[in-house]
This record gives C-alpha cells, sequence and structure tokens, in this order.
C-alpha cells in the first residue's frame, strides 16, 4: 500500500449517456447507458465491477431531477454482485463519490469501482424554469436562514460573494465574464456534447438578463438531463486499460472554518480555500505544474474563486488574470473548463468536468486538446462544499 | 413594516431557534450568547462552540449593523415579486456574527456594502422576520 491511498487507485474508465435538456427518459435509462459504456471504456467486463458510489444518493429528493438512480437500482439493474455500495451527499462536494471509491479500492474492500452521478433537472423542471421546482411553504435545517429571507435559489447565495469580490478587490463583470465568454469558445470545439455553442460575445454577455446582481443569466450554468459514470479501479489495473489510465496524484477533502452560504469568515474564498490547502499538502506538485484546470461553475464565480483558493493566482487578483481571458484560453498559462464548463456544456454536476480532465490526460480531447497535458485539476462545489482531484497522465 | 417578499417561508419550529422567531414581538433581535465566555452564537446551538458551556441563552443586540455584502434578486421566482435586497449584515458587538436578511425602506439601488442599517420587523407566519431598514444619516 502507498502511504496515500489515492495513489493505490486509477480512474479507469469514463463514459456519459446522451446529455441534453428536456430529454424525457429515466434517470435509471441514463444511468446504465453511461455505466456500460464506462464498463467498456475500462477494459473491464460487468462481472468484474463490485462495487458502486454515487452522489448524492437514493435518500435525496429526486423531485427536482437532483438525483440519479439509488445504488440499489443500479446494482438490480445491471445484476451486479457488489461487495460495497454507497450513496450519500454529505461529501466533501460532488467527487467526495470518487474519493469514496479511491478509498474502497486502496482499503482492498473492491477492486472496480462504478462511480456515477444522473441529472435530470431538465426534464424536471419543464418548461417552467427553475422556479417550477423551488418553494416550500417551510423552511428547514440551514434553508432556515436563507429561504425565508427569499433566498431562493443558489444563485441568491453565491451573488453576494461576487459583490463582495467586486468591492473588495475592484473585480468587474467584464472580468467575471471572461470566464463564459471563454468556455462558450472552448464548448464550440466540442459540439456534440456542449448545450450552447454557438459564439458569445463580452458585450452579449454585459447585456444579459440580471438573475441577481451582479450575476446574469449567463454566468449561471445551464439544467441538462445526463449521467457521467466514471470506473475507479486498483491501479494495478492501469497497464490493462484500452484508453489509459488516469493517477489520482492527491485529493482535496478538507472541511476548515464555518462552512455556510453566510459564515464562513472570508466569503471570498469559502469552503474551497480548505479542499485547496488540503490538496497542495498531499503532493510535491505545484500550481504551476498544472496543464489544464476544469473548475467548478455552477455559477462563473465559483470557478473564480478557486483560481484563487489552489494558488494559481493571489487572493482578490483574479479579476486581472481574468482581463482579456487569453490566461485561461486553450493556449493560456491555464486552460480552463476546456469542454465549455457546465456555462456552456450543461451542469453534469461536475462530472462533467471530472471527464474533460481524464480525456485531456488521454489526449483524447480533438480539437480542444491541450497540447502535452500530463497534469489536470479538478474541484467540485463551492460555497460550504468543495473537494479537489489532482490528476496525472499515466505513463 | 411593509413586506418586500410575497413568498416567504415560515420558519421550521426548531426548539432552538424558536426563541429567535419571536424576539421580534418586543421589537428587540436576541442571539444566543454564552454566560460564561460572552460569545455570541448564530445560528443558535446548544452549546458555545468556544468554551462548550451550556450556559447559553438569548440576550438582546443593540440592533444596529453593517451591510457586509447582498444582491438584489431580480428574477421573479414568485411571479409579480418585486426585485428584493437579500443582504447578509454584521453586528457590532462580535467579530463576524452575521445574519441573513433583507434590506429594505429604502430604493432598491442605494443599498451598499458598508452600509449602516437598523433592524425591523416583518411580523407574518406567526413569526417576527427581522429585516433591517438604512440607519438616518
Ligand atoms: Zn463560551
Amino acid at each position: 500500500m502507498s502511504d496515500k491511498f489515492e495513489h493505490d487507485a486509477v480512474i479507469s474508465g469514463v463514459a456519459r449517456s446522451a446529455i441534453g435538456r428536456r430529454l424525457g427518459r429515466s434517470a435509471l435509462d441514463l444511468t446504465v447507458d453511461a455505466a456500460g459504456a464506462a464498463i467498456a471504456d475500462a477494459g473491464l467486463a460487468r462481472g468484474d465491477i463490485d462495487g458502486i458510489c454515487t452522489y448524492p444518493g437514493g435518500s435525496a429528493d429526486v423531485t427536482f431531477g437532483y438525483a440519479g438512480p439509488p445504488p440499489q437500482e443500479v446494482q438490480d439493474a445491471l445484476r451486479l454482485n457488489l461487495t460495497w455500495f454507497q450513496g450519500s451527499a454529505e461529501l466533501p462536494g460532488q467527487l467526495g463519490a470518487v474519493v469514496a471509491a479511491a478509498m474502497a479500492v486502496s482499503t482492498g474492500l473492491c477492486r472496480h469501482v462504478l462511480v456515477y452521478r444522473t441529472v435530470t433537472e431538465s426534464s424536471a423542471q419543464g418548461s417552467g424554469g427553475r422556479a417550477a421546482v423551488l418553494g416550500s411553504e417551510r423552511a428547514h435545517s440551514y434553508g432556515v436562514w436563507s429561504a425565508p429571507f427569499g433566498g431562493t435559489s443558489p444563485v441568491n447565495w453565491l451573488a453576494p460573494v461576487a459583490m463582495r469580490h467586486m468591492h473588495e478587490f475592484g473585480t468587474t463583470r467584464e472580468q467575471l465574464g471572461q470566464l463564459p465568454v471563454t468556455f462558450r469558445r472552448h464548448a464550440a470545439l466540442d459540439p456534440e456534447a456542449a448545450v450552447f455553442t454557438a459564439p458569445l460575445s463580452l458585450e452579449a454577455y454585459l447585456a444579459a438578463r440580471m438573475i441577481s446582481t451582479p450575476l446574469c443569466l449567463l454566468d449561471c450554468d445551464v439544467p441538462v438531463d445526463g449521467c457521467t459514470a466514471l470506473i475507479v479501479s486498483t491501479a494495478a489495473h492501469a497497464p490493462n486499460t484500452p484508453n489509459g489510465a488516469v493517477r489520482i496524484e492527491a485529493v482535496g477533502t478538507a472541511a476548515r472554518g464555518r462552512l455556510s452560504w453566510d459564515q464562513y469568515a472570508d466569503l471570498t474564498s469559502m469552503a474551497a480555500q480548505g479542499a485547496s490547502d488540503h490538496l497542495w499538502s498531499r503532493t510535491d506538485l505545484r500550481p504551476t505544474d498544472v496543464d489544464v484546470a476544469q473548475l467548478y461553475d455552477g455559477f462563473s464565480i465559483l470557478a473564480l474563486v478557486w483560481l484563487e483558493a489552489l494558488g494559481f493566482c493571489g487572493h482578490g487578483e483574479a479579476g486581472p488574470f481574468l482581463e482579456g481571458g487569453a490566461n485561461i484560453a486553450l493556449d493560456g498559462r491555464l486552460p480552463l473548463n476546456t469542454n465549455g464548463g457546465q456555462l456552456s456544456g450543461g451542469r453534469l454536476h461536475g462530472y462533467g468536468l471530472i471527464q474533460e480532465a481524464i480525456a485531456q490526460l488521454r489526449h483524447a480531447a480533438g480539437a480542444r486538446q491541450v497540447r502535452d497535458a500530463e497534469v489536470a485539476l479538478v474541484s467540485n462545489g463551492g460555497g460550504p462544499i468543495a473537494g479537489a482531484l489532482l490528476l496525472t497522465r499515466d505513463r | 413594516m411593509q413586506d418586500p417578499l410575497l413568498h416567504r417561508p415560515a420558519p421550521s419550529d426548531d426548539p432552538l431557534g424558536r426563541f429567535f422567531w419571536q424576539s421580534g414581538a418586543d421589537g428587540v433581535l436576541r442571539f444566543l450568547r454564552c454566560g460564561d465566555c460572552g460569545y455570541w452564537l448564530h445560528p443558535p446551538s446548544s452549546r458555545c462552540p468556544q468554551c462548550l458551556s451550556a450556559n447559553v441563552a438569548p440576550q438582546p443586540v443593540s440592533g444596529r449593523a453593517t451591510v457586509h455584502t447582498f444582491t438584489i434578486n431580480v428574477q421573479p421566482w414568485t411571479p409579480g415579486q418585486e426585485p428584493y435586497v437579500y443582504a447578509i449584515v454584521e453586528f457590532p458587538e462580535q467579530d463576524g456574527l452575521r445574519l441573513t436578511t433583507n434590506v429594505v425602506g429604502c430604493p432598491i439601488d442605494e443599498v451598499r456594502i458598508g452600509q449602516q442599517v437598523r433592524v425591523a420587523f416583518v411580523d407574518r407566519n406567526d413569526a417576527y422576520y427581522p429585516v433591517f431598514v438604512p440607519e438616518a444619516t
């Protein structure tokens, strides 16, 4: 066993189902499609899979299309024989399911874990938009400190972060807008997968409909239906993967400070700071070693917060870093969200970002390929939950 | 106090937080405070997170606060809903003692980070929702 559990595991396969708006297909249907393709991509057969892990799992509210089928349904649909399974939302970000799978592999509990994340949010919202699934009559749990004051959507919880960043550091909407504008350019190079591929100008961004100041419609990601599945295997399996395995160099899972939407001491960094610090404490690699990054962009401001928390630029310096967009372009210092991220590619809730990191490290990203990409960073979450993975190309 | 929100969900009837939602009945805002070390608690908990004392009880604060950050929600989540200010305010009683709330009683585009505000209460759903109005300058 290695001294770091993540070195005992690799990501051996990845695939996705059809992705799109209002597919009208069941979550299990999408999941079984993606799972089968991921197993094949890993060079495995169904009988090899002995673990399942998902975020958030069957106890989550499926009404909003936020949760996929629970592990037991997938186990039964594929008739898998498992030695371990888990579905849970209480994790360090959505990719906590990947971390849990790597831990299960490292401890010897299983050898090949099917990890999946399925959403049917687009179908669930139908033509009614997000409002169609919001607005319960009574606020519960931590929501009692936001919902009674009209903190209805996550955009309301994160817009104050953007406002504070602009106030403290002079960040502008023009700088923030470089994220959606650049990601859209990247999305155009992945026309099969991305939801939005038409060119987006900074002017069009600035003119877009405001949702919750200073965040406009184009600062918010796109609800879609779809499933991403990946296989986490023992490192010994790496040579047998037909399409190449990806090594897990380090995980960032720390929960530090007051993890809430409003009580974290420095709202402009939030949970991303703890996860980032933890990740860099587990590796000798440094931010300058990262060739490509896929940072969670449920909202543009989250990707900006991650840029700073991970040390790609100083705290408060993301505005100047983003200015003009050159640094985050495919040929820039830090090619960012090379498949369009969630802003243009659709909200696969972080898992589309993991898939893109794997594609980049396999040198299989086609027109979007970052030259000689050897090290990729993936982050998921933001606000009060956050997780990060540093991945490397298997050599 | 005129309420800018059409849809204001009722708080859950959690025993720890009940005092908070009833505190405005006499026009006074209260938070739990540790009787041993003086630490203010929000959200409520049965033990002081600083010294773990169980000697915590509601205590009044001045009701004056500073806008730490905010957003103007424009999206009509509820049809007919006017844009409203969703804000995080910070209290002078303790560094980092914050409350998520609304700023009301002024044009929404006059709200600023650093603005001095004072508590007022909206009485709905058998609860007193603490909201904040700009201090007269
Ligand atoms: Zn105390």
